[in-house]
């Protein structure tokens, strides 16, 4: 296995790459937005609904268990995507992309069906706080994973056209830390939001 | 300005542009000097118009019961007052200086990422003019720079929805800006130069950066749920559903406290900077400085909550958030020592930029103390919305950080232009910018304990306000005549013949002034390399036998010099200008107006903001030799 070397824009005062340390520090400021977000569901948990459907009545655990772990499976397709990458195998590391991709693709489309039936059920932005905070929450994680999807898409696209750097296996774990990380707040979403049980009836 | 190289073809967006000087040069410009004299000046001209703001509230309130401007008005006009003023002036002003000076100070090329960097300042002046169309499309916010709810979920006028989306966008600006100069300081310092040796204005600058990566994701949050309520009625904000209000208040102080020493510590490190170098000694205990620089940043995460008191929030809460509020005066106690050790003893010069900060750091403390004033929670009980407040918060905002703002602009003024402002003018505005400072806002500690309640439009007769309201209206033209000298000063300078008689002016003692003034493109002829804090005094001065500091003959040092303006510089491969941060900067106001009026223009705005990533990716950011 022939080790590549990690190319570095340019030499830097701590030697990891400004891109790399952006990244991070974009992923902390996201722990912040999640974490608001979360907060904001946590805190309207089990309030009352004056109207409208509650968890207990719209949920169906083992399909998004399901789409969980299809998203969780694609982290794996991720790090051989990158592994690939780094062994310069070009060929390898495209299919690892584009089945991370798709695997994002049939998460993204499980929750887009999960909020059609939820709204068919009666469960919308405004009809109470369960709705509200929902929709925005795991509205916000699907924009997340789309983005990354279009990301995963591009790496594919420009690999192709042989539009990437030398070094392709810097672009790709970069669009792999942001992929991993939308991944890991899913876990905290899917726990806090479906796992633990209200408390409310039913 | 003379000439204008506008590509000659349509297609031309598709050309990479080569122009660096002219008009369209500052569009596609990525050298953070030019991003940051744009922002300076951007920020200036919103500095003008919150201005503007601010005298039309001063005129309606000169007496009792005048009818300059009706309720409806007034609430728009201190809303846009207070929202201009922190958001479109004193944070960009702050990116001005820290844009501008960071690379110089420590001894960098560029900042990290030049094409993010143009990005964010379209971002930000976009934004900001995102928000002033409101004006002309139905109403301008009116709900006060805090927005709370109920009140800014309710209201029908379209006014908060452009609060909630401008400051969405500015806030992109911010955070691309953040991440973009954290990297910057962490990453690309000057050989030599360990974190101890980074000047403090740039170290302020790192624990602002810092500051805006951990608490703008927050109010992103809440700004998105304010808009939520407010264009699809959901139900975060609204007791009758459930919701609480009280939630808006804690997100937004959670990001709104950091935000108050985002807004203050550049100007701690702007005085920080200037005060050693006229006082001929360096700063006094550096280290103390940076850590409690730091400490602000962490405990400004915990004190949140006295803007709260009055909410009902309960004893033990009230208790708790007083304690944290005192514990954060030590730390900028610490730095008020600080300065006050490093003048004692001192050689002082009072030129025009040591005059600035004197007058902020005499201005920050008075503010200071009413600020541990409403630490306790029974005393503020009798403070909070009144005008003490508005007294209290403005004497630091305005007392510490204009001050500061303007001590940065003549200390530095010859290093971005080449040219000394006036020292004449410069102190004929510090004094009546001093006078009118404190006759406008002095006289409303009184107003406030007399009872004088904050953002009401008017006041009766008989409640014996109308004397002090009157000297603050005297003392607020004050300030506008000095901002007049100093835009005459402006002009005046500009008109003058570029040139330094001496290229370092202030005998001063960073990183940046060993380099050219106004800098070659490219900076540094020779990345320097660093062996002290205050390099720059080293190589200008040692000690001799006796310990007596001299200065070393000119010529004698062999890197005192660095070949002022004579190397071309033509090896140094700089970040080609782009279009692209432009393009997909004009996206996002797009998308603002998109989600009040039409799927079909938030569509427009996304796919303009995406063509504009794409292009941005796609192309080197390096163009080839042609």
């Amino acid at each position: 296995m022939a080790a590549v070397e990690h190319a570095v824009e340019h030499e830097t005062t701590t030697g990891l790459p400004n891109t790399k340390l952006a990244m991070w520090l974009f992923l902390a400021s996201e722990c912040l937005l999640f974490g608001a977000l979360i907060s904001a569901y946590v805190l309207y948990r089990g309030a009352d609904p004056l109207d409208g459907p509650t968890p207990a009545d719209v949920f169906d655990i083992p399909y998004t268990s399901v789409s969980a772990f299809v998203l969780l499976a694609s982290s794996l397709t991720m790090v051989l995507a990158l592994s690939a990458a780094q062994r310069d195998d070009a060929v390898r590391m495209r299919l690892w992309l584009l089945t991370t991709a798709m695997l994002g693709m049939i998460f993204v489309g499980g929750q887009v069906y999960e909020f059609t039936t939820f709204y068919n059920e009666g469960l919308t932005v405004d009809v109470n706080l369960f709705g509200t905070t929902f929709y925005v929450l795991t509205g916000f994680h699907g924009v997340h994973v789309t983005v990354g999807i279009l990301m995963l898409l591009s790496l594919v696209g420009m690999s192709l056209a042989g539009r990437l750097p030398a070094d392709a296996a810097f672009p790709v774990e970069m669009v792999g830390l942001y992929w991993h990380f939308v991944d890991i707040v899913w876990i905290v979403i899917f726990t806090v939001v479906y796992l633990i049980p209200t408390g409310t009836a039913g | 300005m003379a000439s204008v190289s506008v590509p000659r073809t349509a297609a031309g967006i598709l050309r990479r542009p080569t122009a660096t000087t002219g008009v369209w040069s500052w569009f596609t410009t990525v050298d953070h000097k030019k991003i940051g004299i744009m922002y300076g000046v951007a920020a200036f001209a919103f500095f003008l118009i919150g201005g503007l703001e601010a005298l039309l509230i001063r005129a309606q309130l000169a007496g009792p019961e005048l009818s300059v401007v009706n309720a409806d008005q007034y609430n728009q006009l201190f809303t846009m007052h207070g929202v201009t003023m922190i958001f479109l002036f004193v944070m960009p002003m702050a990116a001005a200086f820290f844009n501008y000076l960071i690379p110089l100070q420590i001894g960098a090329r560029d900042v990290a990422f030049p094409r993010l960097n143009a990005f964010s300042f379209w971002v930000f002046l976009l934004g900001g003019l995102f928000l002033y169309s409101s004006w002309f499309l139905g109403g301008a916010p009116n709900g006060g720079w805090f927005g709370y709810a109920p009140n800014s979920t309710t209201d029908p006028s379209v006014g908060m929805s452009f609060y909630a989306l401008g400051l969405l966008i500015t806030g992109i600006a911010s955070a691309a800006s953040a991440v973009n100069l954290a990297v910057t300081v962490i990453n690309m310092r000057a050989p030599g130069m360990s974190l101890f040796r980074v000047p403090i204005f740039t170290w302020m600058g790192l624990v602002v950066q810092f500051l805006l990566v951990f608490s703008l994701p927050i109010i992103t949050v809440a700004l998105f749920q304010l808009l939520f309520d407010r264009r699809w009625d959901t139900a975060f904000f609204d007791p009758t559903r459930g919701g609480d209000p009280i939630l808006w208040q804690h997100m937004f102080w959670l990001f709104g406290h950091p935000e108050v020493y985002i807004l203050i510590l550049p100007a701690f490190g702007i005085i920080s900077e200037i005060l050693p170098v006229f006082s001929r000694k360096p700063l006094f205990g550096y280290q103390f400085v940076v850590f409690s620089g730091i400490a602000i940043g962490f405990i400004g995460f915990g004190v949140w909550a006295h803007h709260m008191y009055a909410a009902g929030l309960g004893p033990v809460a009230n208790t708790a958030f007083g304690i944290s509020t005192a514990i954060i005066a030590v730390p900028t106690g610490v730095k008020i020592f600080n300065w006050m050790a490093t003048m004692y003893g001192g050689d002082l010069r009072f030129r025009s930029p040591m005059l600035y900060v004197v007058g902020a750091i005499m201005m920050f403390v008075i503010g200071g103390l009413s600020g541990v004033m409403h630490s306790v929670v029974p005393s503020d009980y009798q403070q909070t919305d009144t005008y003490f407040i508005v007294a209290h918060f403005h004497y630091v905002i305005f007392g510490g950080g204009v001050f500061a703002f303007f001590a940065g602009l003549v200390f530095w003024w010859p290093k971005v232009f080449g040219r000394m402002l006036s020292e004449r003018l410069a102190k004929i505005q510090f004094w009546i910018m001093l006078v009118g400072f404190n006759l406008t806002f002095g006289p409303m500690h009184v107003l406030g304990m007399q009872g004088m309640i904050r953002r009401s439009f008017t006041y009766p007769e008989a409640l014996g306000l109308t004397f002090w309201n009157q000297m603050a209206t005297v003392g607020s033209y004050l300030i506008a005549v000095a901002v007049l000298v100093f835009i005459a000063n402006v002009v005046i300078t500009q008109r003058k013949p570029k040139g330094l008689d001496d290229e370092d002016p202030w005998d001063a003692r960073s990183l940046e002034w060993t380099t050219s003034s106004p800098p070659p493109e490219h900076n540094f002829d020779e990345i320097p390399t660093v062996h002290a804090l205050d390099e720059f005094w080293h190589r200008k001065y040692v000690e001799d036998e006796r310990g007596r500091v001299v200065r070393v003959p000119a010529g004698a040092a062999p890197d005192h010099d660095p070949a002022r303006g004579g190397g071309s510089g033509h090896a140094i491969h700089l970040p080609s200008p782009s279009f692209w941060p432009l393009v997909a900067a004009i996206g996002l106001p797009v998308m603002g107006y998109g989600v009040l009026y039409s799927w079909w223009v938030l569509a427009l705005g996304a796919l303009v903001t995406v063509v504009g990533l794409y292009g941005w990716a796609l192309e080197p950011s390096v163009a080839e030799e042609a």
